[in-house]
């Protein structure tokens, strides 16, 4: 059999196929595959109690339900990144819509350029310049006391909702374009057969348009909620201490603490919730992944 | 028949910068009645249904449906629907939901809207098609789910935008008849847009032709047909010889003409009475030419003609000859009777044409 699959001309003409699969499969394997199973095996390497030496088991795993600061924090990252990602899906969809149906010619690339622009800073900086506008010398709290809102400057930083503020603002551009790619492509008639058979704003939104946007809906969800699940610099500079983000906790692990095992363990929950969140999500409004990524 | 027309226009126009895409149109037209607008591309023909749908409002003017002002009505609230050119059936839904919709958003009760639906459904040859997706759909079916989705709401008007312009000559002879067997069997008055004049003058009670945003006939087909008003309606409806001529002589309320080609002809001109020595654009419909091998077969005719045939264009029902003046080299198209009798007819064989006077029109020329 084995001979059989080696025949010289069976290897000749497969040998292209391999060779075109191969720097996508050196990237999948290498960069991607190896250092996963690195950190599982990792991951499930537990320091014993004297501290020296480590043993096979799921002790880091169970660490985690043990101790409440990390699961809590767990559950709040998940919390705050679905808050987050609906948001940024409320902000976007209106946006999306005027690039993809109101907005025409030269104004409409001026207005996606403008999306693109904050992009070429990054994000550490475009962080900064949050805080900036928001600490309490800085300009919206002196705005506020000049025109009388606020008696003396106020903390606008360290909130949960300025954490959300940062989130949203750094995933709207990956909102944005799947959402316009499919408005794009949905027929200016169905609206309008909509409306002149009696539909009003609501309804259309409700049963035409949302329908035909649910693919790019889907995939900007799944990419802005990975996105704000892991993302580490928004939730620690603009939330600071209380941000409580778990990427923090990995971070800690693996960097402070210099718990390589206890960091990958949490590396791995993390992967976990945020497959297991995507896959109830796209069972729940009944979308499939592969025609979400395609169609947007 | 009651005294108010379904639809009423009044002075209506529509400008787009400096050009005007409808220019003061008034009309009004008889409940229950087949009215066509027929005209070239880019004439304004959707412009002025979606005035009449509400998604364009007119600069000037006044739009009344059944008597009331349409001014100011949102297109959800106007008791017309319509019937999309490339039919915007909602593919999200099924061809049941796509004609319950206009229903649902009225809130009538799910078992009234079941039975209308399917009733729909029935009238437009579809019965039981309900749970079908859209997709699943012919195009002549589509084009009748179209239909009753709007009809479905018995609205005063339906508006139609060249709805049989994507199907295939076939399907659409087809979907031609079966309009308007539908449209004599509900009586809902009809608005239908085309280029086609075939559709218009076999559908129509009434046929509008429209050139650059104006009408340019308003009346039956017959009239269309026989008395086209301008150039413009007699080379817009049927295939005519058209030829530029000067006024050589009145005889009575009949014009002596030559052609630039130098073929004598004579026929009516219609508007200012002409001069000997004016310019005249000059149509023959080739069904109105006489062909006879005798001179005594054309005694009736005004006119006669000896020409040559260059070839025969065979085309069933539709066969036509082209020939040749013998004089004047001037070419022609004759329509073949359906007898069959001049069906042998050899490229070079000599023959006789007769014209009769009320059947060449004259327009001064432009
Ligand atoms: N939004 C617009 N802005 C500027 N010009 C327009 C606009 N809409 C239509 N026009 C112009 O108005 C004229 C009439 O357009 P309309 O769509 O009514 O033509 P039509 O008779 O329906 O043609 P067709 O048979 O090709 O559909 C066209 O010359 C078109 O270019
Ligand atoms: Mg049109």
């Amino acid at each position: 059999m084995i001979r059989l699959l080696l025949t010289p001309t069976r290897l000749g003409r497969l040998l292209p196929l391999w060779l075109l699969l191969a720097p996508a499969l050196i990237w999948l394997v290498g960069l991607i595959l190896l250092p996963h199973l690195d950190l599982l095996w990792l991951s499930l390497q537990t320091r014993g109690d004297g501290g020296g030496d480590y043993t096979f088991g799921a002790g880091n795993y169970l660490t985690f339900f043990d101790e409440p600061l990390y699961w809590r924090t767990f559950a709040r990252t998940a919390v705050m990144s679905l808050i987050a990602t609906a948001l940024t899906l409320v902000t976007a969809f209106p946006i999306a819509w005027y690039l993809a149906k109101i907005a025409q010619g030269r104004l409409r690339q001026l207005l996606f350029v403008l999306c693109l622009l904050p992009f070429w800073v990054s994000e550490m900086v475009r962080t900064f310049g949050w805080i900036l506008l928001l600490q309490s010398n800085g300009v919206i709290p002196h705005l506020l006391q000049r025109f009388g809102f606020t008696d003396q400057p106020v903390e606008l930083l360290y909130h949960d909702a300025t954490i959300l503020l940062g989130l949203v603002y750094s995933s709207l551009l990956f909102m944005v374009i799947p959402l316009a790619n499919t408005l794009d492509t949905l027929d200016d008639s169905l609206v309008e057969a909509a409306y002149n058979l009696g539909g009003n704003g609501v309804s259309i939104l409700r049963d035409i348009v949302l329908p035909h946007a649910a693919p790019g809906i889907a995939a900007g969800t799944i990419v802005v909620f990975m996105l704000t699940l892991g993302n580490y610099l928004s939730p620690v500079l603009l939330g600071g201490k209380n941000s409580l983000w778990f990427t923090e906790q990995i971070y800690n692990q693996f960097i402070t603490r210099f718990n390589w095992q206890q960091g990958a363990a949490f590396g791995f929950l993390l992967l976990i919730l945020s497959t297991l969140l995507v896959w109830a999500g796209l069972k729940l409004t009944g979308q499939s992944f592969g025609e979400a990524m395609r169609k947007s | 028949m009651s005294a108010i027309p379904d639809l009423e226009l009044a002075g209506v126009s529509k400008h787009y910068d400096a050009f005007s895409a409808v220019n003061d149109l008034s009309f009004s037209i008889a409940p229950g009645s087949f009215f066509s607008i027929l005209g070239p591309s880019g004439c304004g023909k959707t412009t002025l249904l979606r005035m009449i749908a509400g998604f364009i409002e007119p600069d000037q003017g006044d739009i009344r449906i059944r008597g009331q002002a349409m001014q100011g009505v949102a297109p959800n609230r106007r008791p017309a629907t319509m019937v999309f050119q490339h039919l915007a059936l909602f593919p999200m839904m099924s061809v049941g939901e796509n004609i319950a919709y206009g229903l649902k958003r009225r809130g009538e009760p799910a078992a009234e809207i079941r039975r209308k639906v399917s009733a729909m459904l029935e009238q437009v040859g579809l019965p039981g098609a309900e749970y079908k997706p859209v997709s699943a759909l012919s195009g002549g079916q589509k084009q009748r789910v179209a239909i009753a989705r709007s009809l479905v709401l018995e609205p005063t008007l339906l508006l139609l935008d060249e709805p049989l312009g994507a199907l295939d000559l076939k399907l659409r002879e087809h979907m031609k008849i079966e309009l308007k067997q539908l449209q004599h069997a509900i009586g809902t008055t009809f608005i239908y847009i085309t280029h086609d004049q075939s559709e218009a003058l076999v559908l129509s009670d009434t046929v509008a032709v429209m050139n650059q945003g104006r009408f340019e006939q308003f009346g039956t087909p017959q009239s269309l047909y026989y008395q086209p008003a301008s150039a413009f309606v007699a080379g817009f409806v049927g295939a005519n010889n058209r030829y530029t001529a000067r006024v050589n002589a009145l005889r009575g309320d009949a014009a002596e003409c030559v052609t630039d080609g130098g073929l004598p002809l004579i026929g009516r001109i219609v508007g200012t009475p002409p001069r000997p020595g004016d310019a005249v654009e000059l149509f023959v419909r080739p069904e109105a030419i006489s062909l006879a091998h005798e001179p005594a077969d054309l005694a009736h005719c005004d006119l006669t003609i000896e020409a040559e045939v260059d070839s025969l264009l065979f085309d069933g029902a539709n066969s036509s000859v082209l020939l040749v003046d013998k004089a004047s080299r001037t070419p022609l198209r004759a329509a073949l009777p359906q007898n069959g009798r001049f069906a042998h007819l050899c490229p070079g064989e000599s023959v006789r044409l007769g014209l009769q006077v009320n059947q060449v029109w004259g327009y001064p020329a432009r």
